[in-house]
């Protein structure tokens, strides 16, 4: 054995993510990212530089807003599904079973295409101070996807709140707690806590959702990448940008939510 | 395990009888979107039109089987150079940026460039009639290529994957304009909906660089023998009326142009 | 109304068989997935460190880019790709047609999620019981298919419940690369008549009917596997 490989195997005992074979696999996917840089074209970047960062920036914002948006509406569905009276656990349900049983794309035309050509019926809506929001695509873009990742989160609330301990409710009342004061301190922390593991996961599902709102118009890093291709006719290379993109963003919300979860201590109570 | 061996099989089969079908076809690209009176589907599904007819011709002028392929448009030219079709006849102008890429037949129909808007909306089809308004083009084409280069500083500018939803928001009133080939706008203001909001704001200022010469069927370079049949052909029912005949049925007007 | 009419004027026709295209790619799509997902499952618990590291990526990417930009990917460079392989080696170029490529650009990304449910599935086993059969001198593939896919399919199932119903609706996608499913008939028939509320209407009812009725068939399927098993209250997502 000679030396190299002796300091090889040193170093891979030392760090056990770093083995051997990793360190030619990693040599493989940096060689097939340079033959991607050498051999693919990529003259069209500086052009459309600026105008990816502020699609990138408009993917961020549309994710950030309608997942803390969502949340929002979660928290009420989950708990109308979990311990509500039937005639609010009813529409809940209902509600979380059509989103989740049909197709965001669908839900998103529905809402700008169908309600659109629903419009020229009503001439007032033109006139009314909501018509600046209802002309822009945006406002679809956030309200459909908001309320897609509301269907979803309910779903998991309504799960965690039904596993909250009842022992924890009950001794919270024979402490005199007001209800809401349970519901604030006792109940929603604990659930949300339980409901934290998921929401990573379903955060980068709704990241892999936002493309979409390409098709009505609005431009994200999706579209950027589409007018790319477009424009150029170059097929392959706005892709793989794109995909590397979303790769990013995807490992960013997973350190994100991990550091979050770090700061919670696991053992409650 | 047997039935990952039937999945396999089934999945072989599958593709063979997909790959084998149709060696000798030549393969038509065309967007599935209404874009009458081009091209519009009828409740069974089959598509008709002016543009479909005048395939028709062609192809049998020519003697070739032709298979009318849907490919969304903006993925027409990327389908064309990677094969995946032979020829794309859309109503896609002949212009020098896709020359770039790809090559074109003799144009088969050319028309002017209109704009429409709201009714009760005077204004012109110009940057200083457009100013501060929202004008609607379908994305990737010579429209929207315009737009950009003459109405950049004086209008917002929003791209449709179709000029059908372009029309569409235009009578929903989320755009004030739009721009597009003059014939498919005025079959959209013969239409219920178009009757209903809209009317003509006139032709934009001739622009051959961008707007190009007219419609041709676009090819892969290397195709020149595909290209020479087609040339051949369209030039061939100009002469034997067969162009006129179809056009007859559409228009009260030649669409060859000048 | 008369717009919905089965015959010609009117779409409904149009829309089922939309919806047939998109039950097909669906099924197509979710059983090809399942016969990655086991490879896939096999190749991370048992294979070699290089093969497992390369499904560790073919996972992660796949869960991490959206549908729609893999969609793409896989519909412009997949047939590109095989094309040019076979007239590399020599082959005749075939021509895929959009249902084949549908139903695989679907199955590469379903298998990257049947390959994570399947490989919890398998790690719940009991593993004695693999041991056992390791012990009676089984062979792999006998001990795969009378043991370990059995076992297993209890473990498996909610999370591949899922996986279906993501897969009717994933095929919705495909309306972006112009397959003739159900949104893509849908688009057409609302584009030409201009009733776009009706239809879009008349659609989600459809792929709401299509995930009640399999939400229905899952239930039954999860009690049969279950037969004679303790019962254990598991959510399905």
């Amino acid at each position: 054995m000679n030396v190299r490989t002796a300091s090889l195997a040193e170093f891979a005992a030392r760090s056990p993510w770093l083995q051997p074979h990793r360190i030619l696999l990693m040599a493989v996917g940096v060689a097939l990212v340079a033959a991607a840089a050498i051999f693919m074209r990529w003259d069209w970047l500086p052009n459309y530089y600026g105008l990816a960062l502020q699609g990138i920036w408009r993917t961020v914002w549309i994710l950030v807003v309608t997942c803390v948006l969502g949340i929002m509406l979660a928290v009420p569905l989950g708990l109308a599904q979990a311990a509500g009276p039937w005639w609010l656990a009813m529409p809940a349900n209902a509600f979380c079973t059509v989103i989740r049983g049909t197709p965001l794309l669908l839900q998103l035309w529905l809402l700008y295409y169908g309600l659109g050509s629903l419009f020229p019926q009503f001439p007032w809506i033109r006139q009314s101070d909501l018509w600046p929001y209802l002309r822009q695509a945006w406002p679809y873009a956030v309200l459909s996807l908001t309320l897609s990742f509301a269907a979803y989160e309910g779903e998991v609330m309504r799960g965690a709140f039904a596993g909250v301990p009842k022992g924890q409710l009950e001794a919270a009342r024979a402490y005199g707690m007001r209800p809401f004061t349970i519901f604030r301190r006792i109940w929603l922390p604990q659930a949300l806590h339980r409901a934290l593991p998921t929401l990573a996961g379903e955060t980068v599902l709704q990241l892999k959702a936002t493309p979409l709102v390409a098709t009505i118009t609005v431009i994200d890093i999706y579209a950027v990448a589409s007018r790319v291709r477009q424009d150029t006719f170059i097929v392959y290379e706005p892709l793989l940008l794109l995909a590397l993109i979303y790769l990013v963003i995807s490992g960013i919300i997973i350190l994100l939510f991990r550091k979050m979860e770090a700061r919670i201590p696991v053992r409650l109570g | 395990m047997k039935m990952i061996v039937k999945l396999a099989a089934a999945a072989a089969l599958l593709a063979a009888s997909a790959g084998f079908a149709s060696a000798q076809t030549v393969k038509v690209g065309f967007s599935p979107e209404a874009y009458p009176p081009f091209w519009s589907a009828d409740a069974s599904g089959k598509w008709g039109g002016w543009e479909v007819e005048i395939i028709d011709a062609i192809c049998t002028e020519a003697k070739l089987t032709c298979e009318l392929t849907p490919i969304p448009w903006d993925g027409l030219i990327p389908a064309l150079t990677t094969k995946k079709i032979d020829a794309i006849m859309n109503s896609m102008s002949i212009t020098d940026e896709r020359k770039k890429s790809i090559d074109f037949s003799d144009k088969y129909y050319n028309t002017p460039t209109a704009v429409i808007g709201p009714k009760g909306e005077a204004f012109t089809a110009d940057p200083a009639g457009l100013k501060g308004k929202i004008i609607g083009v379908q994305v990737s084409t010579t429209h929207s290529a315009y737009v950009k280069k003459h109405f950049t500083e004086a209008a917002e500018i929003k791209e449709y994957q179709t000029q059908d939803e372009a029309n569409q928001d235009l009578a929903a009133g989320r755009i004030d304009a739009t721009q597009a080939d003059a014939i498919a706008l005025d079959a959209f203001l013969k239409s219920e909906a178009g009757m209903a909001c809209c009317d003509l704001k006139g032709n934009v200022a001739e622009d051959l660089e961008i707007l190009g010469p007219g419609v041709g069927a676009g090819l892969r370079k290397e195709d020149t023998e595909l290209k020479g049949k087609l040339n051949a052909a369209i030039k061939a029912i100009r002469d034997n009326g067969k162009y006129a005949e179809i056009t007859k049925k559409y228009f009260d007007f030649d669409v060859y142009g000048g | 109304m008369d717009l919905l009419a089965l015959e010609p004027p009117g779409w409904g026709g149009n829309l089922l068989r939309g919806l047939l295209n998109s039950v097909i790619i669906a099924v197509g799509a979710f059983g090809f997935g399942l016969a990655i997902g086991i490879g896939g499952a096999y190749g991370k618990l048992y294979g070699g460190p290089i093969l497992r590291d390369l499904l560790e990526v073919y996972t992660t990417i796949v869960r991490a880019v959206p549908e729609l930009v893999l969609i793409l990917i896989l519909y412009f460079a997949g047939t590109d790709l095989i094309n040019r392989v076979l007239e590399a080696l020599g082959y005749a170029r075939i021509d895929i047609n959009g249902l084949v490529a549908g139903i695989w650009v679907l199955a590469v990304v379903q298998g990257a999620y049947s390959t994570e449910v399947l490989r919890g599935a398998i790690l719940s086993i009991p593993q004695g019981q693999i041991e056992a059969a390791r012990a009676y001198g089984m062979a792999p593939m006998l001990m795969m298919r009378r043991i370990t896919l059995p076992a297993m399919l209890p473990f498996a199932i909610p999370g591949l419940a899922n996986l279906w119903l993501i897969a009717t609706k994933d095929t919705a996608l495909l309306a972006i690369v112009g397959f003739n499913e159900l949104t893509q008939e849908t688009r057409t028939a609302s584009g030409q008549t201009k009733a776009y509320f009706t239809f879009f209407l008349a659609a989600g009812v459809l792929y709401l009917l299509l995930t009640l009725v399999s939400n229905q068939i899952i239930a039954r399927v999860e009690r049969w596997s279950r037969r004679g098993m303790p019962s254990v209250s598991g959510s399905t997502r």
